[in-house]
């Protein structure tokens, strides 16, 4: 990931125009004292792993950076960092996130969360952080279950789930949290894989680029409670179920790259061999688009079985983020008022005097 | 033709109508005249919830309540001496209150078969005698509008509409308002459209002739201005003056104002203002609930802002988790709370006290918060600063309670001095980076480490150490910590501890607040009366009255509900008697007898409404005829 760097060379990763610079700093002064405490080969080890050796090419200070988290196994993270960092609430990490970037402009400012934390108890603060665009970067660790209490089905589960909650099988349809997040106006969406760090270092990357909410969805192992769970897409090396997208490349995949994308009659993108397709009809990967809708339809080829599953960045606009907003709302209030009066504040409007 | 004058020391004055009639508005501005003219005065605004009942309904009467007078008064008043109903249901609503022989100006206009029929009048009261008790004054108000209306290219309804500055115009001339405000105010209000303006403004002039040559009104009467300390004046409602206190108290602490809210009757007033001052570097965010607003705001305050939420009681259970954080990650925040009538929605335009005890007890474990009340609509500026002196002294959430009568209300306020208030920036200090400052060494352990729970010994806060300074990286979270470190702890002796040490700092704010002090002019009162909150002017009022009637009675009031001041138990003891008048069930109360083992006399009223004074006034008669 430090070729990245080299190759940037000077430019400033969009989302830290007004944080501070550092260099020098290496992966070991991003690990905290504590112990980690993930049971043994849980995804979020090498999730841990990947975001402390991606910290150093941000080249931001230790003390500017923090990571709020919620509630759940994934939401120890911040413990393990040694940056500043809150273990909040069960759901509300994007809403503290929020106070704290939008007032702190001079901070990178992460959000480590699960399944159930950002889409089930606290999915409101989620899809209005999105909407806002507020300078956060949300990692979204999904495992499909919830860990933390020992088992039960979460929001992302697959219809069906036999849990101890569920002994009959879970009755809720699931939700795709790309596809919901592209739904809240997000600017940024992406989904990257535990297992896969150069791709997930990419993708963090990318999401650092970018002057807003970023949503990363990064598939987990949990494997206490839902082990394998993502297996298809881990094994899919050679077995065609995995569609890495890149920015201005031609979407290929399948065994030898034979398969591509086209839109159907209903705007659904459907895969057709790469030899009988007519020519211009393939689609080539443009994070860029103002409108979701196609970013919206390549997130629709997820399944429950991973038939055909995207990951890489869906989707990256450029839309004037909430916490630059309100400092210009301030700035421009002061421009051409000048700096509040509190004394001309008080005697404000009608007054009369007693002698 | 010349009127006869009669000097009157105080006046109370009910404008009733249709909540489309602009009643608010009719009194907002008699208001602003009264306090121009300098007399004191106090108001009591009552509106439905419903933005626009059906009109002519009883649910759909909104009335606006003002007490003036040549003296000091305390509050809006029990009784209107004079009644200005705009409609069969506006009298209906409020007849109940008139005393026999007050004045009652009617809008003939309005009493016709179908709004009387709506209200359940068979006949109408103007014709079957049922008003004689009263002096009525029956007034065509709203054909009179039209018709001093009809030279200006405006619609017949934007005409009607101007009905409530006719009844304005009348009742300035009524009472010798000065007009220059209202008409400056009419001026700026429809500075874009002109045709309205002047049509406001000639509604307004022809209710003030109207009262000058006709002979439905033989009296004028004069309150002459009160004799109040020397100063600037204006009138504030408690909303402004919290907002502006807010503001004040991040200029004197020197920190930025952050203030996450969700709208809810009767607080969004606050967030609306502080919207407004941008250039006091305001930060105000609207959140999609009211677990974000307060969750925003304690993201700010890790951040170093001056952090405040507002809302009323059911955002106050809904915020209940994050205070419960607040309390356990030690980080200053400011939880506003605009009390109005519960349980559950309520009534949300009525006021109450009722939320004190959830305000003390309503998250889970021990999780011990200070909380604080305003006496009166301009102490909710005073109140506002304590507040913050408190959250950023000692790093702890803090809730200050206000309700819809403060809120709403309003009354003369003499602006204080800038120098005079606290100086809050003295009160703390962002922790310095390792090695920076000697300071700084005195949170590090032996080896240097940054120590984020070791507190000061004097307040017993931890060090307030805001993202960007070096050095003092550390994680907080609502995980129980190891005192001093801060890490991860679930050792039962250090639970213990810190549940102990917890609680300790927030009793040992009892040595920063001054002793309770008892008003007790005679010194042999036998009964102490002891109030919390908006009932301040009430009991005031009723207590004032008892030692006019020629007994001796002592009163005091709390700011500080948690903790106590150190001498209350001392204060409870030395009387006979104590009466707790509360806009509750005795909560209060329930403390005191809790903590100080004083069987206190408790008396309640939960109608929405403010205590009316004389009522009280016989409660505490009664109370020492039994002393
Ligand atoms: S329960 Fe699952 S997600 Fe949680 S730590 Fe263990 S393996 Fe990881």
């Amino acid at each position: 990931m430090h070729d990245g760097i080299k190759e940037q060379n000077g430019h400033r990763l969009a989302s830290l125009a007004l944080v501070p610079r550092a260099a020098g700093l290496a992966t070991k002064d991003f690990k905290s004292d504590q112990e980690v405490r993930w049971c043994p080969g849980c995804g979020d080890y090498a999730i841990l792993a990947a975001f402390q050796a991606f910290l150093p090419g941000l080249e931001v200070p230790r003390e500017n950076v923090v990571v709020v988290s919620g509630i759940g196994c994934s939401s120890r993270l911040p413990y393990y960092v040694n940056t500043y960092g809150m273990h909040s609430i069960h759901g509300r990490a994007p809403a503290i996130a929020t106070g704290l970037a939008t007032s702190r402009p001079d901070l990178s400012v992460w959000v480590i969360t699960g399944d159930g934390d950002a889409l089930s108890i606290g999915g409101n603060h989620l899809i209005h952080a999105l909407r806002r665009n507020v300078n956060i970067k949300i990692l979204l660790f999904n495992n499909r279950i919830y860990g933390l209490t020992k088992g039960q089905y979460s929001p992302t589960s697959e219809q069906g789930k036999v849990t101890k909650s569920t002994p009959f099988g879970s009755l809720d349809h699931p939700f795709n949290p790309v596809s919901l997040a592209l739904g809240a106006e997000a600017s940024f969406v992406a989904r990257s894989v535990d297992s896969d760090r150069k791709h997930l270092t990419s993708v963090l990357r990318a999401a650092a680029d970018h002057q807003g909410a970023a949503f990363i969805e990064v598939f987990q192992n949990c494997p206490i409670f839902n082990d394998d769970a993502f297996a298809p897409v881990k094994d899919s090396a050679g077995s065609g179920q995995l569609i890495r997208l890149e920015h201005g490349a031609p979407v290929r995949f399948g065994p030898g790259g034979e398969t591509g994308l086209r839109f159907g009659p209903f705007g659904a993108l459907e895969p057709v061999p790469v030899a009988e397709a007519t020519p211009g009809s393939l689609i080539t990967h443009d994070t860029s688009l103002a409108d979701p809708s196609y970013a919206f339809a390549l997130s629709r080829l997820d399944s429950a079985d991973f038939a055909r599953t995207p990951i890489g960045v869906f989707r990256s606009v450029d839309r004037p983020s909430y916490d630059s907003l309100m400092a210009a709302q301030i700035d421009d209030a002061r421009a051409r008022g000048g700096d509040g009066d509190l004394a001309a504040l008080l005697a404000g409007g009608d007054t009369w005097e007693v002698s | 033709m010349t009127k006869q004058v009669q000097k009157l020391d105080h006046v109370i004055i009910r404008f009733a109508g249709d909540s489309g009639d602009g009643m608010q508005l009719a009194g907002d501005r008699f208001t602003q005249e009264t306090a121009v003219f300098g007399n004191d005065l106090s108001t009591l605004p009552n509106f439905p919830a419903e933005i626009r009942a059906p009109a002519g309904t009883l649910p759909g009467v909104s009335s606006f309540q003002l007490h003036f007078a040549d003296h000091d008064i305390l509050t809006p008043g029990d009784a209107p001496d004079v009644l200005v109903a705009m409609n069969p249901a506006a009298l209906k609503a409020n007849l109940k209150d008139l005393p026999r022989g007050a004045d009652l100006i009617v809008n003939t206009d309005e009493f016709t078969k179908r709004n009387l029929a709506k209200v359940g009048y068979d006949i109408s009261p103007l014709e079957d005698g049922s008003l004689e008790r009263y002096n009525l004054h029956a007034v065509p108000i709203t054909s009179l509008t039209v018709k001093a209306l009809e030279d200006f290219d405006i619609t017949r309804k934007d005409a009607e509409r101007a009905k409530n500055m006719f009844a304005l115009g009348m009742l300035s001339w009524l009472y010798g308002r000065p007009a220059e405000s209202t008409r400056n105010f009419l001026q700026a209000k429809f500075a874009r459209k002109p045709e309205i303006m002047k049509a406001n403004l000639a509604a307004f002039g022809a209710g003030w002739n109207f009262g000058e040559t006709t002979e439905a009104f033989s009296v004028r009467y004069e309150v002459r201005p009160a004799s109040l300390a020397p100063g600037t004046y204006r009138n504030i409602t408690g909303n402004t003056a919290l907002a502006y206190g807010l503001i004040a108290a991040s200029r004197l602490a020197g920190l930025p104002l952050f203030l996450g809210s969700y709208p809810i009757t009767p607080a969004s007033d606050v967030l609306h203002e502080l919207a407004k001052h941008k250039r006091f570097g305001v930060r105000t965010f609207q959140a999609e609930d009211e677990i974000a607003s307060v969750g925003a705001a304690l993201g700010a305050a890790f951040g170093g802002s001056l952090s405040v939420t507002t809302t009323s009681g059911p955002g106050m259970a809904l915020k209940a988790e994050t205070v419960g954080l607040a309390v356990s990650v030690e980080l200053p925040l400011i939880v506003c709370d605009i009390q109005r009538a519960g349980p559950s929605t309520g009534m949300p335009t009525k006021t109450e006290q009722a939320d004190l005890l959830m305000a003390l007890f309503g998250r889970n474990g021990e999780s011990p918060v200070p909380v604080i009340a305003a006496a009166s609509p301009s102490d909710c500026f005073h109140a506002a600063i304590e507040a913050a002196r408190i959250a950023v002294t000692y790093r702890t959430p803090v809730v200050l309670l206000s309700d819809g009568y403060l809120a709403n209300g309003s009354e003369p306020w003499r602006i204080p001095d800038i120098a005079s208030l606290p100086d809050l920036s003295s009160a703390f200090s962002f922790a310095p980076s390792l090695g920076e400052a000697a300071g700084g060494e005195a949170a590090a352990n032996g080896d240097g480490e940054f120590q984020p729970f070791r507190r000061d010994p004097a307040t017993l806060a931890r060090p307030w150490a805001v993202p960007g300074t070096p050095g003092l990286e550390h994680r907080i979270g609502g995980i129980e910590k190891a005192d001093g470190s801060g890490t991860i702890s679930y050792d039962p002796d250090n639970h213990d501890r810190m549940v102990r040490l917890r609680q300790a700092k927030i009793d040992g704010i009892a040595a920063g607040i001054g002793p309770l002090e008892v008003d007790d002019p005679d010194g042999d009162a036998r009964v102490l009366v002891l109030g919390w909150g908006s009932t301040f002017g009430s009991i005031g009022a009723a207590v004032r009255r008892v030692r006019n009637a020629g007994h001796s009675v002592a009163q005091a009031h709390l700011r500080h509900l948690n903790p106590f001041p150190s001498n209350l138990g001392e204060v409870l003891h030395r009387y006979d008697k104590v009466l707790v008048p509360e806009i509750n069930l005795g909560q209060l109360a329930l403390l005191l007898r809790g903590r100080f083992l004083v069987d206190v006399i408790s008396y309640n009223q939960v109608r929405g409404l403010p205590f009316r004074a004389a009522e009280l006034a016989e409660v505490i008669e009664d109370v020492i005829g039994h002393a």
